[in-house]
């Protein structure tokens, strides 16, 4: 059986960690890793792609601006619920340069099927959201 | 090569073409002496020996759907049920019912339209396990007023059926209190009886960004994992699919509604386009067939696609189904 990866290599992230957070943080913070803010709403992720770097460890922060979500991404080893108008967080270092697809795995409506974020781990160079 | 009775040949399984979903034969080996002293051993466990019987799968109905189809395909299927020469004992519904609504008792009346179709077919018994369009915005309430529990079990015929919801929770997981009322379901079989499991997302990683997994399949794998004799039938995917894990066999039935494209094939989980020309298209059933019979040694599994075609597309009427050569 083979794992499907989206354009990239399984066990890309060593290190996850999922919290859900009392509030809000959705810019840089002046220490730590880089954050990442990714909001979503039915049946979107904003925005559709971010770029991470090989080995840099990141925080996802992730907002749900409706109802409840999931951010589930199995090469990073991410699987993590967004609760209902609030906000989570992921942290991540990825291991493998890749292109990979994030989805939504908690059911949230017709368009459900259709909400992804490409997630794509580079191996140099500056990385944007 | 064993003299004895293979154990995982023990449950045959034969698909038959029906056009509309799968048709399954469970042939117990009694033919034989061994064969015959285990469906006696496994008689004395459940109180029912094993005795050959068919029954059918139908997936992915969607009714409601904003689809060229409509419930055409669907109704089809019932009749075709009913045009069989003998009747299946049971018809299994793996998910998918009906195509989730957000405008108040849109639901509900989707759902009572599905029973009036289904209710159309001659079989002694009818089961059903919800998909996440059936029982992912609610928590699987509506699906329980109308159908009743979305898991449970049964025996017919000396076979132990086990419905498996991994879609209530709204994530692709069974959960940890449903994999507990599972092992404890089990503990009474011997470990040759013959298991069908029946769930709507494949229990294993076939595409997990396309949302085709279940994140706790493996674990319910591993409750299933002493049985010798487990099947596991499922929908979602609107496809046919044949994996065998381990000793354990996973079929997919195809949808009454329209098919997705093959995973390793395409990169994104569209919908293969509606042709008019062949509107069922990909839509119809998938063949297993195991021959029966056979004592001790490895079966061979068939596989075949069975797909629908038309005469003359003019809604529930005009099209045949037509079998096909092997494809995989």
């Amino acid at each position: 059986m083979t794992r499907h990866g989206f354009l990239g290599a399984a066990g890309a992230g060593l290190s996850v960690m999922a919290t859900l957070l009392a509030s809000a943080g959705p810019t840089a913070r002046a220490e730590g890793p880089r954050v990442v803010v990714i909001t979503a709403k039915r049946f979107e992720f904003t925005p559709k792609e971010i770029t991470l770097r090989k080995g840099e460890t990141v925080k996802i922060q992730l907002k749900s601006e409706d109802v409840t979500h999931g951010f589930f991404l199995r090469p990073l080893g991410i699987d993590t619920e967004i609760p209902a108008g609030q906000t989570a967080e992921v942290t991540v270092t990825p291991h493998e340069v890749g292109r990979y697809r994030a989805i939504c795995d908690h059911f949230c409506g017709a368009g459900h099927g259709g909400m992804k974020v490409t997630v794509v781990v580079e191996d140099e160079g500056p990385a944007a959201e | 090569m064993k003299t004895e009775l293979d154990r995982r040949g023990f449950l045959k399984i034969a698909g038959a073409s029906m056009g509309v979903g799968a048709l399954y034969s469970v042939w117990p080996g009694i033919a034989s002496a061994a064969g015959g002293e285990m469906a006696r051993r496994l008689g004395s466990k459940t109180g029912e020996a094993p005795t050959p019987f068919t029954f059918a799968q139908i997936s992915d109905t969607h009714v409601g759907f904003e689809g060229p189809l409509g419930t055409s395909a669907f109704e089809k299927a019932v009749e075709t049920v009913n045009g069989l020469p003998q009747a299946p004992d049971l018809v299994l519904f793996t998910g998918d019912l009906t195509h989730d609504s957000e405008k108040p008792g849109e639901r509900a009346t989707r759902m009572s339209r599905f029973k009036e179709i289904s209710a159309r077919l001659k079989v002694p018994k009818v089961y059903h396990v919800p998909g996440e369009h059936d029982a992912g915005l609610d928590g699987g309430e509506l699906f329980r007023d109308a159908f009743g529990p979305t898991h449970y079990s049964f025996d017919h015929r000396g076979v132990h059926f086990v419905a498996l919801d991994n879609v209530s929770r709204a994530r692709p997981e069974v959960g940890a209190e449903q994999r507990a009322w599972l092992a404890k379901d089990l503990a009474r079989f011997d470990k040759a009886a013959p298991i069908v499991v029946f769930t709507h997302r494949p229990l294993f990683d076939l595409r997990p960004d396309w949302e085709w997994f279940t994140s706790d399949g493996d674990e319910v794998m591993n409750v299933l994992a002493p049985y010798e004799n487990v099947t596991v039938l499922y929908g979602h995917i609107h496809r046919e699919d044949h994996h065998t894990i381990g000793h354990t066999a996973h079929y997919a039935a195809r949808s009454l509604i329209f098919a997705f494209p093959d995973p390793e094939q395409a990169d994104e989980r569209k919908p293969i386009p509606f042709d008019r020309d062949q509107p069922f298209k990909n839509l119809g059933l998938r063949i297993v067939a195991q021959t029966p019979g056979r004592v001790a040694g490895v079966e061979t599994v068939n596989v075949k696609d069975v797909e629908l075609s038309m005469n003359e597309f003019s809604g529930t009427e005009g099209f045949n189904q037509l079998l096909k050569s092997p494809t995989f």
